[in-house]
């Protein structure tokens, strides 16, 4: 379980971690909290002969909530994401989201650009993101751009994320106080990747409601962000037929495939399941 | 591949070795700083038995390349005992509540369950079990370790409040 040799960096500002990375092209690559880069390294699926430790970069560190907008460095740990009250006030989706997220030890180290940046279907930020209508900030060479989170995943590992580009930062609108929240995962194991999981967020008035956002994970080979689901929802009680045209909606988008975690059939249903509850759960919260 | 000369402190004292950038934590502490305390176990982030303590977060060392903590301060096991070398609170509970059977994941429980009381002195049995997660045992089924776990917080209470 040895990785093959590479050479270590340890920028300590952006601008000299870009100029490491334009000069090694593909061979390089960046590392955030390595939990999902050292084991795919170890076992030898990765090939790099330069590593960029971003750890010292203090542009890529901490939580900003400020006019209706959380910033969030691309550096900052689930277990930072869990323990930030600021944050958790704002957007306690995301602290229910980061608590399913692998293990204790995991959480200390992974961080929310890696698990966004990374592009692995299994990751749960990702679909996250796209619920809360995230927005990426890449820097590169040229200079600095936003992607939204619902247009950057293009297929299994797969982003819009440039080979010379890092992702710095990431912005989330504070949705509407008020609104319902809800992230359910359903996992073998701890420490394990979702069989499905889904993120809700609803805005109820007058007890109808008037907005809603669902997204799935690891359920497609990109996290699946639902309008026709939220549709489904918005206008309605959130009723039992509403919950239900909102799974079959759901269902219609996401195209899991057989594993060990079970066979195409079964990943359906449990991501009904897990929407069900997601979207009912949500709704109570609501209000 | 050209070594690096990576510095430490561990368990208080300074460490210091040269080391290839692909070496692991772990191994750099077992076989360059030859301090054993944590356990290679799965070696692929799953059971635990390599966690230390790293600038205050547990981490399992099995997933951490050297030069990410070089300058770090680390605690293992070892440097849970008290001053005079005897078993430290953590550790006394573990034996007298029979929290181990093999005894092959106990350095890596009781570096978690040393962080986990730092952070949360109280916790109640389930935030136990959810912040033990992360450590895999083949042997005891967890409940004496758990238990273990929740004395050695009633202990250290008892002994923060006597200081007072």
């Amino acid at each position: 379980m040895i990785p093959a040799g590479f050479e270590y960096h340890r920028p300590g500002d952006i601008e000299s971690a870009l100029s490491i990375l334009t000069q090694h092209g593909d061979e390089a690559r960046v590392i955030a909290g390595g939990h999902s880069l050292i084991p795919m390294m170890k076992l030898r699926l990765t090939d790099l002969s330069h590593l960029i430790d971003l750890q010292d970069i203090e542009l890529l560190k901490g939580i900003e909530v400020a006019g209706g907008t959380v910033t969030i460095g691309a550096m900052v740990t689930q277990h930072q994401l869990i323990n930030d009250q600021g944050l958790a006030d704002a957007i306690p989706l995301i602290r229910e989201g980061s608590l399913q997220i692998a293990d204790p030890q995991v959480r200390y180290v992974g961080t929310i650009g890696g698990n966004v940046a990374n592009g692995d279907p299994g990751n749960d930020m990702p679909g996250l993101m796209q619920c809360l209508g995230a927005t990426y900030e890449l820097q590169g060479p040229g200079g600095t751009r936003e992607v939204a989170a619902r247009d950057f995943y293009e297929a299994a590992y797969f982003t819009e994320r440039a080979e010379d580009e890092i992702l710095t930062r990431i912005r989330i609108p504070v949705p509407a106080a008020g609104t319902g929240y809800a992230y359910e995962k359903q996992k073998r194991k701890i420490g394990d990747y979702a069989t499905a999981a889904a993120g809700v967020l609803i805005r109820i008035e007058g007890g109808t409601c008037a907005d809603a956002s669902i997204a799935m994970t690891n359920l497609s080979d990109t996290p699946v962000w639902s309008v026709a689901a939220a549709n489904a929802l918005i206008g309605t009680a959130v009723d039992a037929t509403a919950r239900q045209a909102a799974i079959a909606a759901a269902i219609d988008e996401i195209e899991p495939v057989a594993d060990n975690r079970g066979p195409v059939e079964f990943k359906k249903h449990v991501a009904g399941v897990i929407l069900g509850r997601a979207i009912e759960r949500a709704a109570s919260r609501a209000g | 591949m050209t070594k690096m000369h990576v510095k430490m402190t561990v368990n208080g004292e300074a460490a210091e070795g040269l080391a290839e950038p692909r070496t692991l934590l772990i191994h750099f502490l077992r076989e360059t700083l030859k301090i054993k305390g944590p356990h290679i176990g799965c070696e692929t982030t799953h059971c635990g038995a390599c966690t230390v303590d790293l600038n205050g977060k547990s981490v399992k060392s099995c997933t951490v390349f050297v030069g990410q903590a070089n300058g770090a301060e680390i605690t293992t096991v070892e440097g849970l005992v008290n001053a005079d070398g005897s078993l430290g609170v953590i550790q006394e509970m573990f034996r007298e509540h029979h929290g181990l059977q093999c005894g092959f994941c106990t350095p890596g429980m009781i570096t978690r369950a040393h962080r986990l009381l730092q952070e949360n002195p109280m916790p109640t049995e389930e935030e136990v079990r959810f912040g033990m997660a992360g450590n895999l045992c083949r042997c005891t089924g967890y409940q004496n370790i758990v238990k273990a776990i929740m004395a050695a917080a009633e202990t250290l209470n008892a002994q923060k409040e006597a200081a007072e």
